[in-house]
């Protein structure tokens, strides 16, 4: 790929827009995600009592399980969400580029 | 064909020998149903592959996008490779000897996933690259970046081979009474017959047989677990908790397990959630779809099967405390200690749900697995040493293909042997920890550089360089240095480095000497390694130019 392709790409209003959008979408994820697992890593490292608080006096369950089984859970609504956005209007952005500069592909 | 039958013989040469020279190999008395259901298994297993493999090649090429291969089908194999025996074996381990402490690991592992869609899998897709090496040299010096790639390669291999060797020599130990020993060197004589005469036999379809072999097993022992206390997880933790030397303690995290400090749970945080983007095997499987959108959803499949297999491998943990313990199950114990450890839980366990027959399913698929996934790093550390180091480096790209292979051949033997002998040394792991150990690694050498490749401009080869170098040797130092192999194997009286996740410290450690070694390269070539940057950036978001990996 040459400067002046690498340039026209860069300045193609489409292009911008992909890649703002996917950015700014894909970190937010992420970030999501990384707190998420990170304040429960936290909670291990200072607080191990929190999650040991049971669910109910009379029962052994705690909260650690239900939290454990969120987080899993949440992982795969999240990789869904981005499934969902990035095969529909990332493809499409990424395919209006593809249609701008197709002649000095 | 050939194969199995070589493989046959061996074991029964292997086991001959052992008999014949009247070793004391067993403890307990062979069980036939489930020898005879393991062969069965474990042959089908490789029939299968060996008939599906064939297929495939004649199909069409594999690598370059020939839709041979679904999104569906992909995820299958993605999870195949997550559920290595280390997953299955260790983590139920883990929670058997330990309880909640084995599901943040389970957490770590799956969390991986997302962070990777997020933030690499498109890019290093649109790349068109898909090994580690040849991503960090897209735009950075080959011979050093294949030189750091190598040796990063080699220690993560040499890790995670440990922990399937140590989990397929217990399983040999358990189910034949070898002596562990004798069982190690078995399965290290195998790997090398499996991989010299059939490694181009491990592709995706041994991942997604084995997916399926597996969750299928692991489902049927979690519903008769379950169904044991009326379908109540309520009912199956109390009884654990009432088992359990630790009581009420398994039902969280502990301060009597490996996770006892603040730094601990920190660094292995940081190894689990970064490692997964670290390890090579995984990152290839975004390549093995042919279109972007079928790569994107096989990672939706993939997370889903990966978090449910978890899931219920929190069932079985707990199942094992209820089940596995000298009072009930006095079969399973030798000097009141577990026969093969805290990894062989699982194994045990399968023989109380399901019997013989079940035993010797779940045996054979925990042991094809392993043969599959530890072919496969012998087979990356071989072409690490082969390709990368002699070929690239030493022979500066000029080697002649019969050496390169013979370099190959002996580099597989030397692998084996040197598994086979840290295999003996770590007997005593857990191996869900020793693959935590692995990830920190991936995660202090490789995982740094391929992050700041794509989304730092000023990365430099000099700064990748040596700044990789000092994150793999920091990370390497620090394990050996640590307690698992300076107390645990060397048997030193204390640690010299105290923690036993050293993470948080070479993955800084990594961050630091790569951008300080790249901000004061002034050198033109780091110039113009800045000015690709661009080209590589428009490359990585679009993928034009990459070679079949666009996908239209």
């Amino acid at each position: 790929m040459d400067k002046t392709l690498v340039k026209k790409i860069q300045s193609n209003p489409n292009y911008i827009e992909l890649v703002s959008k996917r950015t700014s979408f894909a970190i937010k994820l992420g970030v999501f995600v990384l707190a998420m697992f990170y304040s429960f890593i936290l909670v291990i490292a200072f607080n191990k009592e929190l999650l040991g608080t049971k669910l109910s006096e009379a029962g052994v369950m705690t909260w650690a399980f239900p939290v454990a089984a969120g987080i899993i859970v949440i992982s795969f609504i999240t990789t869904l969400i981005y499934v969902n956005r990035a095969n529909g209007e990332f493809e499409d952005l990424t395919d209006a580029v593809r249609e701008d500069v197709k002649d000095d592909l | 064909m050939r194969l199995l039958a070589l493989l046959g013989l061996t074991a029964v040469a292997v086991f001959a020998a052992g008999e014949s020279l009247g070793l004391e190999a067993s403890r307990k008395e062979l069980n036939i149903p489930a020898i005879v259901m393991f062969f069965i298994f474990v042959g089908a297993t490789l029939g299968i592959t060996y008939w599906a493999a064939q297929k495939t090649k004649t199909a069409s090429d594999f690598y370059t996008a020939g839709g041979g291969i679904t999104g569906f089908q992909n995820g299958m194999a993605i999870a195949g490779d997550y559920m290595s025996a280390a997953s299955f074996l260790g983590l139920s381990g883990l929670v058997y000897l330990q309880g909640y402490d084995g599901l943040v690991y389970a957490v770590g592992f799956l969390v991986g996933w997302p962070v990777i869609l997020f933030l690499m899998a498109e890019k290093l897709r649109n790349l068109g690259k898909f090994t580690f090496a040849d991503i960090a040299a897209y735009r950075l010096g080959q011979k050093e970046i294949r030189t750091l790639a190598a040796f990063g390669s080699i220690s993560v291999v040499t890790l995670y081979l440990i922990a399937q060797m140590v989990g397929s020599g217990k399983l040999i130990q358990v189910l034949f009474g070898l002596p562990y020993e004798y069982a190690v060197i078995l399965v290290g004589i195998m790997m090398i017959i499996y991989v010299t005469f059939g490694g181009m036999l491990a592709t995706t379809w041994v991942q997604i047989i084995k997916a399926v072999l597996l969750l299928s097993g692991v489902t049927f022992m979690g519903f008769m677990i379950l169904s044991n206390f009326g379908f109540s997880f309520e009912a199956l933790a109390q009884k654990a908790v009432d088992t359990h030397a630790w009581g009420q303690d398994i039902m969280a995290p502990s301060d009597k397990g490996k996770i006892k400090d603040p730094i601990s749970a920190i660094s292995l945080g940081l190894a689990l959630m970064l490692g997964t983007a670290g390890l090579p095997h995984v990152l290839m499987r975004f390549f093995t779809v042919g279109n972007a959108k079928e790569a994107r959803k096989s990672v939706v499949y993939a997370t889903a099967f990966i978090g449910y297999f978890y899931l219920v491998i929190a069932v079985v943990g707990l199942g094992a405390i209820v089940y596995l313990t000298p009072e009930v199950s006095p079969e399973f114990f030798v000097d009141g200690k577990l026969f093969g450890g805290g990894n062989m839980a699982a194994i045990h366990l399968s023989k109380v749900v399901g019997g013989d027959i079940f035993l010797g399913f779940i045996s054979a698929v925990a042991f094809a697995t392993i043969l599959a996934v530890v072919s496969g790093l012998t087979l990356a550390g071989a072409s690490a040493i082969s390709h990368d180091i002699y070929s690239n480096v030493i022979c500066k790209g000029n080697a002649d293909s019969e050496k390169e292979m013979r370099v190959s051949k002996i580099s597989v033997i030397v692998i084996g042997v040197v598994g086979v002998i840290l295999g003996i040394a770590f007997e005593k792991q857990n191996i869900a920890f020793m693959v935590g150990l692995a990830f920190a690694i991936a995660a202090s050498a490789n995982f740094p550089i391929l992050f700041l490749s794509i989304y730092w401009s000023k990365l430099t080869t000099r700064g990748a360089f040596i700044g990789g170098f000092i994150g793999l040797i920091t990370a390497v130092l620090l394990v050996i240095l640590g307690p698992v192999v300076w107390v645990g194997v060397l048997h030193n009286a204390e640690p010299i480095f105290p923690y036993a996740y050293p993470a948080l410290f070479s993955v800084t450690t990594a961050f630091v000497s790569i951008w300080f070694f790249s901000i004061t390269d002034n050198s033109q070539r780091a110039k113009d390694e800045i000015e690709a940057y661009e080209a590589q950036s428009v490359r990585s978001e679009t993928g034009f130019g990459a070679d079949g990996a666009s996908g239209h």
